[in-house]
């Protein structure tokens, strides 16, 4: 499945790319899975995801929690706490 | 209400809008209860760029924020204040990009018939753009740039809303 992936803030710096396009591994279920596979791709990746329970994640422009399913996502975005208003 | 009463309803006004610009919070509130004679209240909130933050100085705020997801995340909330309280207008602003000590950041206007509804549908609104809108701010400090840690306060704040007890108070 080939999902556009978003960063923000300083997901969006550690690991270096504003969005990319990328082939899922059709074994990741969920948006924790996700994570995990992210996460082990790199060091830039590794430190933006060394916590996880702090990155946010969203699909298709709704928030989602780890454990939400991506089948059939077109666009998954990762970010820290939001911290507007 | 008496038929005649109620075919004289009108939908509310509802506007959101994200932008760099500046805009005139006096205005934005004539505006809402402009052309309509049923609102009896208007609350305005309007945060700003201040100069300090836990001690340390601020020279500027950097405002990133998810095109697209930011307006319909506003958007959902702006449904829910309506579903929860009797609101004749909505307006909020937000601003993005680059801030100094002094700017506008973020407007908030509510207008209804009576002062209750106003006032709460205010405060849950801007309890959820601090911890559901996808904004994030950046700091110039005197050390540097900083994102802001986002604050236990701030989503406590937006929690007491999904509480039944404040629910049923608000209603």
């Amino acid at each position: 499945m080939s999902v556009t992936l978003r960063y923000f803030a300083w997901v969006r710096e550690r690991i270096g790319k504003t969005e990319e396009v990328v082939d899922l591994p059709a074994e990741l279920r969920t948006v924790g899975d996700l994570v995990t596979w992210l996460a082990g791709r790199g060091e830039e990746y590794a430190h933006a995801f060394e916590n996880p329970k702090v990155v946010r994640a969203a699909i298709d422009r709704s928030h989602v929690r780890p454990d939400t399913g991506i089948a059939g996502a077109r666009e998954i975005a990762f970010f820290p706490p939001m911290t507007g208003g | 209400m008496s038929p005649r009463h109620e075919s004289l309803r009108k939908a509310a006004t509802v506007t959101i809008r994200l932008q760099r610009e500046d805009f005139d919070a006096g205005a934005e509130a004539a505006q809402i209860a402009r052309n309509r004679t049923d609102v009896g209240a208007v609350v305005t909130f309007a945060g700003i760029c201040r100069d300090h933050e836990a001690g340390h100085g601020v020279a500027a705020l950097t405002l990133e924020h998810y095109p697209g997801m930011a307006e319909e995340e506003i958007a959902r909330h702006v449904a829910e204040a309506q579903a929860r309280w009797p609101l004749l207008g909505v307006t909020v602003i937000h601003r993005y990009g680059r801030l100094v000590p002094g700017d506008n950041i973020v407007l908030v206007v509510t207008a209804a018939a009576h002062r209750e509804a106003a006032f709460a549908a205010a405060a849950f609104l801007m309890d959820y753009l601090k911890t559901r809108a996808p904004f994030w701010k950046q700091e110039q400090r005197p050390d540097g740039a900083a994102w802001v840690d986002a604050k236990e306060a701030d989503d406590a704040a937006a929690e007491r809303w999904d509480r039944p007890s404040e629910r049923d108070a608000a209603e």
